[in-house]
């Protein structure tokens, strides 16, 4: 008599809890940025950061003026933590409809996996959108010969950036061989600055010297043959050769004392340089724009010098090729309703590369994947980077995606383990390529 | 006959007795189910999904396949969860040697009722309002070799590379974890203290028994079960320390402060691999259930016993 009492009051307790619970549940679920776009309209997620953060903030207030019924709502991230939180939302279905990207291999993950548009057709039907960008950033969009992004911002090589104050001080030119690095880092050793400066914590940063050198040594070809997952890639002598390089380097004191701890995310490493603690850096070109900006006058006053990556002897490696990132790129979640999708596109079309944010770039120092800029580029106060930067990209023989957007995540989270390991000398360049070699295919 | 007049009532009033404790306790039952319902959904429900996870692969965004053993064969064998389990151990021990003496010395200090030591109390417990990740980013940039607070001060042999150099890394972490955790077991010992009755020190005093005797005779073992709770809990939660690391160091230089639920984090979200990311979480949950059963078991058999005996 009282056990099926008992169990009918808990059953009712347990119904009138259930809604309570189920409600504080969805909840959390639903808050979420990705479903903020019921009312018409698109998401967006994009990154924090200036000056990026205001042009895109800016770009996004003019389209929406325009387009009251396609209004794009946009949430903003910092860098490492956008990665993680990117993937997670697509795995659970909680995506925005405009997926911020660097192409390649994580939008590989996301074309298998039917989450982001097929926009071959579109482009198709928007020759003119299509003509407008460069040829060479629409590279790391296709996945199979379809495209499943569009190419925006600009292009990103990776520049040895150099204080020419420093330099005129040590009677010294920058680099033009590995040679003249090693003997650079013995000037500067002596005269107590730090020959380079790294944000090795950040561990993608460290992975820019291997890409450089790699291709000086064995050419662009080393790298594809990984990228296409061909046996015993890594495992090439010019693979072996880059990582000895990179550990004679370390020995020699090459990079700034405590470089593991640092990172880029907080602009340390670039502080260093204009701050005249480091004498060099190698980074991406957009920490012109950051330096511009929090570098008091450092740039302003003409001491950021730049420079090619140096020729190994013996290389095989044209000192014409660039490394970096082509372009960032935008999907479209193929969970997004239609209504989303088509607001989307508009965005793509009318609201993204305007004149004015093109402007916007050029004048924070950067080379927007337009064509027919050459004239913008020469009336910039920034104009002998820009030229430099905008040659590269036009110019290069090869211009090699970062690898850790190129590869797979899997493997690109090897690769990063890997490459700070090396850094610290815990793993042999045999060891490294062998460990590497292990990653192929997956 | 005046003996069965009398059992009659008695027995009806044990049956009625019986009743009331019956349905007291099928009342407590229910109360219960909300908890019982929050265990299941979100500790029992995500628990049998990493088990199930653990035979699968799946990169956390396309479909799910089966994968058999692989998965545990293969993080079985990788070197990387020994370092990561050795690691974790470290961290443990240490952390527990340095965190114990420290924060029960305080805890008896705390315990007293002058007005000094309740300021001091105060101050002792502020990192306890801090979040690890804010803790973490303030200790990254004053121990910034080159733009930290050696620099500021002008203290050259503070300005090591903390979190550059393996070693130093991991002690640093310990330092940390110790920095931010001692407040909180320091309260747990306060309150134990607060707990032993004053008649037991009265008594020694009597006996002619020194403060030192009276810490090791009285304070401690009346500590016992306290010390039972802050170990289990330091031990259980230095299994899932993460954040606080994940920001301070992410696991570097190298793997050197990779610990457990660190790697895990790292195979799940960073390289794709859910499956074997799920193992990990399997052998944490299985860790983390002995070790909170050893030091249970610790307390021994009679841990509803008394320890006020005569009192």
């Amino acid at each position: 008599m009282k056990q099926p009492q008992t169990s009918r009051r808990s059953f009712l307790a347990l119904a009138a809890l259930t809604p309570f619970a189920v409600a504080a549940t969805t909840a959390c679920g639903t808050s979420g940025p990705g479903a903020s776009s019921a009312n018409g309209g698109a998401s967006m997620w994009y990154l924090s950061g200036e000056p990026n953060q205001t042009t895109m903030q800016k770009a996004v207030d003019t389209f929406n003026s325009a387009n009251s019924a396609d209004k794009i709502s946009v949430t903003y991230f910092q860098n490492d933590a956008y990665k993680t939180k990117i993937k997670t939302a697509i795995g659970a279905n909680q995506a925005p409809t405009i997926i911020y990207g660097w192409g390649g291999g994580g939008l590989k993950t996301y074309a298998e996996a039917n989450q982001v548009e097929d926009l071959t057709s579109w482009f198709e039907q928007n020759p003119d959108l299509k003509n407008k960008f460069f040829p060479a950033s629409f590279g790391a969009a296709t996945i199979n010969g379809k495209i499943y992004a569009l190419p925006n911002q600009y292009v990103a090589p990776i520049v040895l950036f150099y204080n020419k104050e420093l330099f005129q001080k040590a009677g010294v030119q920058p680099p033009k061989t590995w040679e003249d690095i090693m003997s650079l880092v013995k000037t500067f050793n002596d005269m107590g600055v730090a020959p380079f400066s790294l944000g090795g914590q950040s561990r993608w940063t460290s992975m820019m010297w291997l890409e450089y050198l790699l291709d000086r040594i064995g050419g662009p070809e080393v790298f594809k043959a990984i990228f296409e997952g061909k046996p015993n890639a890594w495992m090439d002598p010019a693979v072996i050769e880059t990582g000895t390089k990179i550990q004679e380097l370390v020995s020699a004191d090459g990079f700034i004392k405590g470089f593991s701890s640092i990172t880029a995310d907080s602009q340390a490493d670039q502080a260093l340089l204009f701050s005249g603690k480091a004498a060099m850096m190698l980074h991406g070109s957009w920490t012109y724009g950051s330096m511009k900006k929090a570098g008091q006058n450092f740039v302003q006053d003409g001491k950021l010098g730049f420079a090619p990556f140096p020729t190994v002897a013996g290389g095989k490696g044209d000192p014409k090729n660039g490394v970096g990132n082509p372009a960032a790129y935008m999907s479209i979640s193929s969970k997004a309703s239609d209504k989303e999708k088509e607001s989307a596109k508009k965005f793509f079309k009318d609201g993204i590369l305007t004149e004015t944010v093109i402007d916007a770039y050029i004048n924070s120092g950067s080379v927007p994947i337009v064509n027919g800029i050459e004239d913008k580029l020469n009336t910039s106060e920034d104009k002998a980077f820009l030229n430099f930067v905008y040659d590269m990209a036009k110019n290069a023989p090869s211009f090699q995606q970062s690898w850790d957007q190129a590869l797979s995540p899997t493997a690109a989270e090897a690769l990063l383990n890997n490459i700070d390991q090396l850094f610290l000398k815990s793993i042999t360049p045999q060891q490294f390529a062998e460990n590497m070699n292990g990653t192929l295919g997956k | 006959m005046s003996n069965a007049v009398s059992t009659a009532p008695r027995a009806t009033a044990r049956i009625k007795e019986s009743k009331q404790t019956e349905q007291r306790k099928a009342a407590l039952a229910w109360l219960t189910l909300p908890a019982l319902f929050f265990f299941l959904v979100f500790a029992v429900i995500p628990l049998v999904g990493v088990l199930i996870l653990s035979f699968t692969s799946w990169d956390g965004i396309g479909a799910i396949g089966a994968a058999g053993m692989d998965n545990w064969f293969s993080v079985l064998a990788d070197p990387g969860l020994y370092n990561a389990l050795g690691l974790t151990f470290l961290i443990m021990i240490v952390s527990w040697l340095v965190q114990t003496p420290i924060s029960l010395l305080l805890g008896v200090f705390t315990a007293g009722s002058q007005r000094y030591r309740a300021a001091l109390a105060v101050l002792y417990f502020l990192p306890l309002l801090l979040s690890s990740a804010a803790v973490a980013i303030a200790f990254k940039a004053l121990l910034d070799p080159n733009f930290g607070l050696a620099t500021g001060l002008g203290l050259p042999f503070l300005a090591q590379d903390w979190l550059g150099v393996p070693q130093l890394a991991l002690g640093l972490v310990i330092f940390v974890i110790a920095w931010q955790f001692v407040p909180f077991h320091t309260l747990i010992y306060q309150g134990g203290v607060r707990q032993i009755p004053k008649s037991l020190y009265e008594a020694a005093q009597i006996d002619g028994a020194g403060t030192i005797k009276q810490f090791f005779h009285i304070t401690l073992p009346q500590l016992k079960y306290t010390i039972i709770t802050s170990s289990t809990l330091m031990v259980v939660g230095s299994l899932t320390y993460f954040d606080l690391i994940f920001v301070l160091t992410g696991g570097g230089p190298g793997n050197s402060t990779r610990i457990l639920a660190l790697d895990m984090y790292l195979r799940g979200f960073r390289a794709n691999l859910m499956g074997p990311a799920s193992v990990i979480a399997v052998i944490l949950v299985v860790i983390g259930l002995v070790l909170a059963l050893f030091l249970q078991r610790l307390g021994g058999k009679d841990k509803q016993g008394s320890q006020l005996e005569g009192l």
